[in-house]
């Protein structure tokens, strides 16, 4: 497999700067085992990444994290970010933002700022997010209007805040936000964890997504709205990163260069670091991801799939962490041998919307205590039992 | 997009060249358009200060080899596009 065709450009940058964070949402995308992975990268080194990663054919760079406000060094990327022309996007909770910083990171040229809000009231937020947040997340929103720094706002919909989305819509407009993205939990990682609490049913799901369908028509030309709809309502998997290895690349906080944000929690694939090596080397020539470029290592169906071209077989975690089968064919396409997997769950949501929601299971949180004791695998097969202390 | 408004470029979006394919990419949240020569022209022209009417007419000047409907059609067409993908501004 060669990855110097034009076939394998990255065009984004994921700089997940740290796995840091003040909340602790129970669908948080890092993977269960985060407190487990080493020493995060010092600024010279991501500024490395940085011109690598443009002389490659980056052009965006999404700086995330964990909370990526957290590293002192923030201005000092956007910086050279600018200098190479990136399209900057900072991916926030919010919370250690001051208004001070986001004017001089305005200044220094970053692009947009995306907010991540868990629901529409603080009580309900709150919940999501396991610790005060809702309200100053909102004053750090209108901070960066003020600024007149382009806003998104992130809403992470389950079956706990579907039914507010009409409110969730009025709350962007009230906040003149640039882009709404109502993004469905995608029920990997921590939010594998919490699927039985989480995952929706298929009748509230479409009642949301015909609402949002409206508001786009409505408010076109003003505010751009996203409706993500998750992994477990689609018929066929989508191309998950435009393709393992393709696309995007991911420095995770300790310098593994990955394909997505959940890779490294797939057994047996070698990742490299950019301490070792330069990213384009890595992107080049990493067993990791080479292992599911091309269509070589796919199993049927979709070995012989007319639409193994356009999904690329789905999501190799999702295969991995719902099979234990890293190869498989992602369980959400209908035509995979363990799609019953996905029906089940399917099943146990419809069944859910029955009961009041004092049955539902109570939520886990990430913490660095759960996380320290977790091995990547624990996704699947987790025992962990927590009740929220507040 | 009447003849008189005068488009710029959402303070989102950015317009830069790439080096790989010798384009303009138009880039904003999560996403980017690549542009064809007469798609990037056009994008250089939204200032915010010409008109619509403007941006035909000095297309209409650099693309002698189309008709004059034709290139307004396009402006028309792909400024629409833009508008309704929230990517510009257009000052009254």
């Amino acid at each position: 497999m060669s990855a110097g065709v034009a076939e394998y450009r990255p065009y984004t940058l994921v700089a997940e700067l740290t796995y840091a964070c003040p909340l602790r949402c129970v669908y948080c995308s890092n993977p269960v085992d985060y407190a487990r992975h080493g020493a995060t990268l010092d600024t010279e080194t991501w500024l490395g990444v940085l011109r690598d990663a443009e002389a490659l054919g980056v052009v965006q760079l999404n700086l995330t994290g964990g909370e990526p406000l957290l590293r002192k060094d923030l201005e000092a990327l956007v910086a050279e970010a600018e200098r190479l022309e990136l399209y900057t996007n900072l991916i926030t909770s919010g919370i250690p933002a001051t208004r001070d910083r986001l004017a001089r990171l305005k200044d220094l040229g970053l692009d947009n700022v995306q907010i991540s809000i868990q629901d529409v009231t603080a009580a309900s937020a709150d919940r999501i997010a396991g610790r005060h947040a809702f309200e100053r997340k909102l004053r750090v929103a209108r901070w960066v209007k003020e600024l007149d720094l382009p806003l998104t706002l992130n809403i992470v919909l389950h079956r706990e805040n579907l039914d507010r989305i009409e409110d969730m819509i009025a709350f962007a407009e009230r906040l003149d936000a640039d882009r709404l993205e109502l993004a469905n939990t995608q029920y990997l990682g921590w939010a594998l964890l919490n699927r039985a609490a989480l995952l929706p049913s298929a009748e509230q799901l479409k009642r949301a997504r015909e609402r949002a369908a409206a508001a786009r028509e409505r408010l076109k030309g003003r505010m751009e709205i996203l409706f993500v709809t998750p992994d477990y309502y689609v018929e066929r998997p989508k191309a998950c990163m435009d393709g393992w290895g393709r696309r995007f690349v991911l420095v995770s906080p300790d310098g593994l260069v990955l394909p997505c944000h959940l890779a490294h929690t797939l057994p047996g694939l070698v990742w490299e670091s950019v301490r070792e090596r330069s990213l384009a080397e890595i992107w080049r020539d990493s067993a990791g991801l080479n292992a599911y470029r091309g269509e070589a290592w796919m199993p049927e169906p979709c070995r012989s799939c007319e639409r193994r071209t356009a999904d690329f077989g789905g999501c190799r975690c999702q295969a991995y962490h719902l099979t234990g089968d890293a190869h498989a064919t992602d369980p959400t396409c209908v035509l995979s041998p363990h799609h019953d997997l996905i029906e089940d769950a399917r099943r146990d949501a419809t069944a859910a919307a029955q009961y009041p929601a004092s049955a539902s299971p109570s939520l886990i949180y990430r913490s660095a205590r759960i996380s320290a004791g977790a091995t990547s695998q624990d996704a699947r097969t987790s025992t962990v039992k927590f009740r929220p202390t507040h | 997009m009447t003849p008189d408004a005068r488009p710029r470029l959402a303070p989102k979006v950015r317009l830069r060249h790439d080096a790989k394919t010798d384009r303009y990419l138009l880039l904003y949240p999560e996403k980017g358009m690549q542009l064809n020569p007469t798609a990037a022209a056009i994008v250089q022209l939204c200032t915010g200060e010409r008109t619509v009417a403007d941006i035909v007419a000095a297309l209409a000047e650099q693309y002698t080899s189309q008709p004059r409907e034709v290139v307004e059609r396009e402006v028309y067409s792909f400024l629409t596009a833009l508008n309704d993908r929230a990517l510009l501004r257009t000052e009254p």
